[in-house]
């Protein structure tokens, strides 16, 4: 392979073109990101970065002085994909130039979703970039009433991050419980309770009608007719996979890149990484985007590994998916697949105490692991899982 | 200085153990049977090492999974950069002793008053 491009010079991509260089590839390598800012690391976006505890040199993923001999454009974005024979594939950049490559990484990500008709009010942000953290940091500092729409992961540690500030904060979930998609409906609820316990308003279910205002936001407008005050929104309401790019190159597009368990996709010589890709998950039996810091540090060393074994190789299956949150002084860690699972029981701790592991079980087989507050306790589940899940993918 | 940490049967392969030490050191005991100690703080936030995922010379940090080579220190994976420092081990009578290093990190901690 004599050029590799990768597409998206984010955590994944640069993971991606660290392990093409580990594992011996010593050709042309191409970075394409569409930030004009060298790789950095998210999630202090929502957390110390927003609250003004580091500042931007701290989210330098690279390490001082590293090199990867790699060709960096940055400030441009990949706009379509040319997929030729296995041997060669035209990457086309937004400023009409395009890049040849024999094999491609696409890391492009995840883009936040949007309210309609969010963009014309000021004081309405989203959080997914370094760009948007510094405009919601520059609002926040006005203190005032801040409403989080969506209770994820992002909008909680938000609220979080905005309560330690200062701010009055509600929180408006369209479900009837928050995480109930990551966690299921009985730790998602129990979780969620350290919203109240910091004196955050939690109101869930019901949607959000409109916003008002002219010019700058004032208020949100629920689907039941209540009008809340705002003078600064945050619309986290989840992330769209970036593969607009990829519309017509003829890979399996279905809400991400279509792979296969080693990050293969239905064309030779491309494989997708991290939030955009959907991987072929063995434990599930079923394609899953896994849209967590350490699956997009981890999974690429698989895929590059496939990638220059030109297919051959069968790399090792990837640990159970793993993710971290900061909410309150809290430390929530999961790992697993909890929709798998038919039962859950806290088996440490307690609840109440805001400290405790859950284990979630399929037919009595353990499946997830939730720790609240339970660093050590945790570590050792979340190793049972990747063993016991090595046992039965292997 | 010479701080006893535990005993060595005390000390399960694939098991670590904190001291409270100023600052905290971690003692790793690997599979092979060779035991380690490094500052137990992660260079990266506050997560406490000893509470990692221990394989072969390494650990996993049990909080954003920055691995840290018990030898040398090094860290060779964000979001972590700077790597811990190491203390050397002496396993005298079945007891296990650190020799913490006397390093500008602990200077560091003098100095802004911490210490
Ligand atoms: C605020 C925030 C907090 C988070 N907190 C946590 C947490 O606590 N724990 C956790 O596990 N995970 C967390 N995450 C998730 C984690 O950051 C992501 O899973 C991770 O960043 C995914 O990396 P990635 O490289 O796949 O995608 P991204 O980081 O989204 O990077 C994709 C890159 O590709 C670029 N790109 C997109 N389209 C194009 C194109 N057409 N051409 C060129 N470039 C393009 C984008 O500009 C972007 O730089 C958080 C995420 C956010 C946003
Ligand atoms: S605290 Fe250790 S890697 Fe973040």
């Amino acid at each position: 392979m004599k050029t590799v491009a990768v597409v998206g010079a984010s955590l994944a991509g640069l993971s991606a073109a660290r392990s093409l260089r580990e594992q011996g590839y010593d050709g042309r390598l191409v970075l394409i990101g569409g930030e004009p800012h060298r790789p950095y690391d998210r999630p202090p976006l929502s957390k110390e970065f927003l609250a003004g505890e580091i500042d931007e040199d701290a989210l330098a993923l690279e390490a001082e002085g590293e090199d990867l001999a790699a060709v960096w454009e940055l400030g441009v974005r990949a706009v379509g994909l040319d997929t030729g024979s296995w041997a060669e594939h035209h990457v086309r950049l937004a400023d009409g130039r395009s890049v040849r490559a024999h094999g491609i990484v696409i890391a492009t990500g995840a883009a936040a979703r949007t309210l309609p008709a969010s963009e014309r009010l000021d004081g309405v942000h989203v959080l997914r970039t370094l760009d948007d953290a510094r405009a919601l940091r520059a609002d926040l500092a006005r203190g005032g009433r801040l409403v989080v729409v969506g209770g994820g992961f992002i909008g909680a540690e938000v609220a979080s991050t905005a309560r330690r500030l200062g701010l009055d904060v509600t929180v408006v979930e369209a479900a009837p419980t928050p995480l109930a998609g990551p966690l299921g409906t009985q730790m998602g609820s129990l979780v969620s309770r350290l919203h109240a316990d910091h004196g955050v308003r939690l109101l869930c279910g019901t949607g959000v009608r409109a916003l008002a205002g002219t010019g700058r936001v004032e208020a949100v407008v629920l689907d039941d007719g209540r009008r809340l005050g705002a003078d600064t929104v945050v619309v986290g309401v989840g992330a769209r996979p970036g593969t607009d790019w990829l519309a017509g190159s003829g890979l399996d597009l279905d809400d991400g890149v279509r792979c296969d368990a080693a990050g293969r996709t239905n064309i030779p010589g491309i494989v997708a990484v991290g939030d955009c890709a959907a991987w072929y998950e063995p434990a599930v039996g079923a394609h899953r985007r896994v849209e967590h810091w350490t699956g997009a540090r981890e999974r690429p060393a698989a895929a590059v590994a496939a990638l220059l074994s030109g297919g051959r190789g069968v790399p090792e299956p990837p640990r159970p998916p793993y993710f971290w949150s900061d909410q309150y002084g809290s430390r929530i860690q999961f790992a697993g697949y909890a929709a798998e699972a038919d039962s859950v029981t806290v088996e440490e701790g307690a609840a109440a105490d805001r400290s405790f592991l859950a284990v979630y079980r399929s037919a009595g087989r353990p499946v997830a692991v939730l720790g609240l507050n339970q660093t050590r306790l945790f570590t050792r589940w979340r190793r049972r899982l990747a063993t016991a899940e090595a046992r039965t993918a292997g | 200085m010479k701080i006893p940490a535990c005993r060595l049967a005390d000390l399960p392969r694939g098991e670590a153990c904190r001291l409270d030490s100023d600052p905290p050191i971690a003692v790793f005991h690997t599979e092979d049977g060779e035991v380690y100690a490094i500052d137990d703080t992660c260079t990266h936030q506050d997560a406490s090492l000893s509470d990692g995922w221990l394989e072969g010379c390494e650990v996993e940090c049990p909080l954003h999974a920055s691995k840290f080579d018990l030898r040398t220190g090094g860290v060779d994976s964000p979001p972590a950069k700077r790597p811990v420092r190491t203390h050397q081990v002496l396993v005298e009578d079945g007891m296990v002793y650190v020799l913490p290093s006397p390093t500008p990190c602990a200077a560091v901690h003098r100095a802004e008053g911490r210490a």
